[in-house]
C-alpha cells in the first residue's frame, strides 16, 4: 500500500514540476470541442444533440495525448527498469502510475466537461449524467490506454501508433458513455449503460495493471 | 437457369454490384499470393548475393 | 543431423520437432500445393452453387448473390483473428519463434478478408438499402476488426527487435480477442439505440438449403486459400528472420 501511495505521490510531484505537459492536454480538450461548432454551425438544437458524442470523443483524444507521458519519461532515463527490478510488486507500481495519470488527465476532464456542456447548451440533467459517466469512464480510458503506451515504448512514431492501437479498444466505453447521456435526453433508462460502464471499470481494474506490467517488461527486455 | 450468357452477365440489373464485389475479391485473392511469391524471390536473390560476396571476400583475402 | 530421416521413418511425428523453423520450412513447402488444390476445388464448387444452383431471390433478385462472397469473407476475418490469437498466445507462453511467425503470416490475410467483407457489404447495401455505407452492427464491428488487424500489423512493423515485436504483438492480439465480444456487443447496443429504420444485413433472404451450401463451400474455399497463403508467407518470414542460419544458406534455391 505504501508503495502504491508512494508512486502516486512521486508521479504527481513530477507532474507539478512540469505542469505544461498536462495543461496542454486539457487545452487540447477545450480546443477540440470548440472546433465542432465552428465546423458544423451554431444551430443550438444540433449542438445539443451532438454534445455528448463530441465531448466524449474529445475526452478520448485528450486522454491519448496525456498517455504519452505515462511511461516514456521513466523509460528514457532508466527509472522504469529500476522499478521492474525493485522488490515492490511491479503490478502495484504500474497501477499507481495509472492512478496518477487519471488524477492528472482524467479527473480534470470530468471537471471541465460541464463547462463545455454549457457551451453546447446541455441541460442540467444531461450534465449530471455526463459527469457521472465520465467519472466511471475516464479511469477505464487511462487503464486501457496504458497497455498501448507500454506496447509502444521507445518505438519510432510510437504516439500515433499508440492511438491506432488503443482507439478501437476505447469504442465500448465511448458507446456506453455517450449513449448514457443520449438515452437520458430521450427519456430512456440509463441504468443499463451505467452498469456496463461499471463492469468495464471493474474488469479493467482487475486485469489491466497486470497486462500493462507484462507489456512494459516486454519493452524493457 | 440462365437463358443466355448475356443474362448471366447482366445479373438481373445488378451487374455493377455483383461483378464489382466478386471482381475486386478475385483480384485481391490473386494478387496476395503473387506478392508473397515476389517477396520470397527477392529474399532468395539477396541471400545469393550475400553468399557470392562472402565467397569473393574469402578468395580475395587468400 | 538426420532430421530428414527422423521425419520419414517415424510413424507418428514428434510434433515439437516441427516447431523449429528449420524443420517446418520444407514441410510447409510440401503442404502448400495440397491446400491450393483444395481451395480451387471448393472454390469451383462454391461458385457453381452460387451462380448456377441457388435460385433467384423474391425480394432482392439476382443482387443477393453477393451474399456468397460477403458472408464467407466475414466469417474468415473473424476466424483468422482467433487463430492468429491462438498462435500468438502459444508463441508468448512457450517462447516458440515459429508460432509467432505464423501469427505474423496470418495477419495480412485476415485484414484483406475484413476489407473484402466491407467492400462487398457496401456493394450489397447500395442497391438494396440505397446507401454505400449503413452503420449496422455487423458492418461497423467488421470495420473495427479491420482496425484491430491494422494495429497489429503496424505495431509489428514498427518494432525493430523481432522477438520484442512477437511478444508485443501477442499481447495486443490477446487483448483484442478479449475485447472483440465486448466491442460487438456494444456496437449492437449502439445500433438498436440509435437506429431509425431497422436495417439488418442478416435479415437477408430466408435461407434456402442451396444458399447455405453455397456459403459453406465458399467459406471452405477461403479457408484453404488462407492456409495456403499463410504457409507461403511464413516461408518468406522464416527466410527473412533466419537468414543468418546455416541451413538457409544450404537450401536448394539459394545455393543454385
Amino acid at each position: 500500500m505504501n508503495a502504491l501511495l508512494g508512486i502516486i505521490h512521486r508521479d504527481l510531484l513530477l507532474v507539478m514540476r512540469r505542469k505544461s505537459e498536462v495543461l496542454t492536454a486539457l487545452f487540447f480538450f477545450v480546443i477540440v470541442t470548440s472546433l465542432f461548432p465552428l465546423g458544423i454551425g451554431a444551430d443550438g438544437a444540433l449542438l445539443r444533440k451532438i454534445a455528448p458524442g463530441v465531448i466524449w470523443v474529445a475526452a478520448l483524444l485528450s486522454t491519448l495525448l496525456g498517455l504519452q507521458r505515462i511511461f516514456s519519461a521513466d523509460y528514457a532515463d532508466g527509472t522504469l527498469e529500476q522499478m521492474v527490478l525493485s522488490p515492490q510488486s511491479f503490478v502495484l507500481l504500474v497501477a499507481g502510475k495509472i492512478v496518477a495519470h487519471w488524477l492528472v488527465c482524467g479527473l480534470p476532464l470530468v471537471i471541465l466537461a460541464p463547462i463545455i456542456g454549457i457551451q453546447f447548451d446541455m441541460d442540467a440533467g444531461s450534465l449530471e449524467v455526463l459527469i457521472l459517466a465520465l467519472l466511471l469512464g475516464t479511469p477505464v480510458l487511462s487503464l486501457i490506454g496504458s497497455i498501448g503506451a507500454a506496447l509502444t515504448l521507445g518505438v519510432r512514431g510510437g504516439s500515433v501508433l499508440m492511438s491506432l492501437i488503443v482507439l478501437p479498444l476505447y469504442i465500448p466505453v465511448l458507446i456506453f458513455g455517450a449513449g448514457a447521456v443520449y438515452a437520458n435526453t430521450v427519456g430512456l433508462d440509463i441504468s443499463g449503460h451505467f452498469s456496463l460502464l461499471g463492469a468495464l471499470l471493474i474488469l479493467a481494474l482487475a486485469f489491466v495493471p497486470w497486462v500493462s506490467a507484462v507489456a512494459v517488461k516486454i519493452a524493457i527486455e | 437457369m440462365w437463358m443466355s450468357p448475356d443474362e448471366f452477365f447482366a445479373m438481373g440489373g445488378y451487374a455493377l454490384y455483383v461483378w464489382s464485389s466478386f471482381g475486386v475479391c478475385a483480384l485481391i485473392l490473386l494478387i496476395e499470393p503473387l506478392a508473397v511469391r515476389a517477396r520470397c524471390k527477392s529474399i532468395v536473390k539477396r541471400l545469393k548475393k550475400e553468399i557470392l560476396a562472402d565467397q569473393l571476400d574469402k578468395e580475395g583475402s587468400k | 543431423m538426420s532430421q530428414k530421416n527422423t521425419l520419414s521413418n517415424k510413424r507418428f511425428m514428434n510434433w515439437f520437432r516441427l516447431s523449429s523453423p528449420m524443420t517446418f520450412y520444407p514441410v510447409a513447402g510440401k503442404l502448400i500445393p495440397f491446400f491450393w488444390v483444395l481451395a480451387f476445388l471448393f472454390g469451383v464448387a462454391g461458385l457453381w452453387v452460387s451462380f448456377f444452383v441457388a435460385p433467384i431471390d423474391a425480394v432482392q433478385g439476382q443482387g443477393y448473390r453477393i451474399i456468397f462472397i460477403h458472408v464467407p469473407t466475414s466469417w474468415m476475418s473473424m476466424f483468422i483473428y482467433l487463430v492468429m490469437a491462438g498462435w500468438a498466445g502459444l508463441g508468448l507462453v512457450f517462447n516458440t519463434r515459429l508460432s509467432s511467425m505464423m501469427a505474423q503470416a496470418l495477419a495480412p490475410i485476415g485484414a484483406w478478408m475484413a476489407f473484402m467483407s466491407l467492400w462487398t457489404g457496401a456493394f450489397w447495401g447500395k442497391p438494396m438499402w440505397g446507401a454505400w455505407w449503413v452503420w449496422d452492427a455487423r458492418l461497423t464491428s467488421e470495420l473495427i476488426l479491420l482496425f484491430l488487424y491494422l494495429g497489429f500489423i503496424a505495431l509489428q512493423a514498427s518494432i525493430d527487435n523481432p522477438r520484442r515485436a512477437d511478444k508485443a504483438g501477442a499481447v495486443l492480439v490477446l487483448v483484442g480477442v478479449v475485447n472483440v465480444p465486448v466491442i460487438y456487443f456494444s456496437v449492437k447496443w449502439w445500433n438498436t439505440l440509435h437506429q431509425g429504420a431497422s436495417i439488418s444485413m442478416t435479415k437477408a433472404p430466408a435461407m434456402a438449403q442451396t444458399m447455405l451450401w453455397g456459403m459453406l463451400l465458399m467459406a471452405l474455399a477461403l479457408w484453404m486459400y488462407s492456409i495456403a497463403v499463410a504457409l507461403m508467407r511464413v516461408q518468406a518470414i522464416i527466410l527473412e528472420r533466419e537468414s543468418h542460419a546455416d541451413w538457409v544458406r544450404q537450401l536448394g534455391e539459394v545455393k543454385s
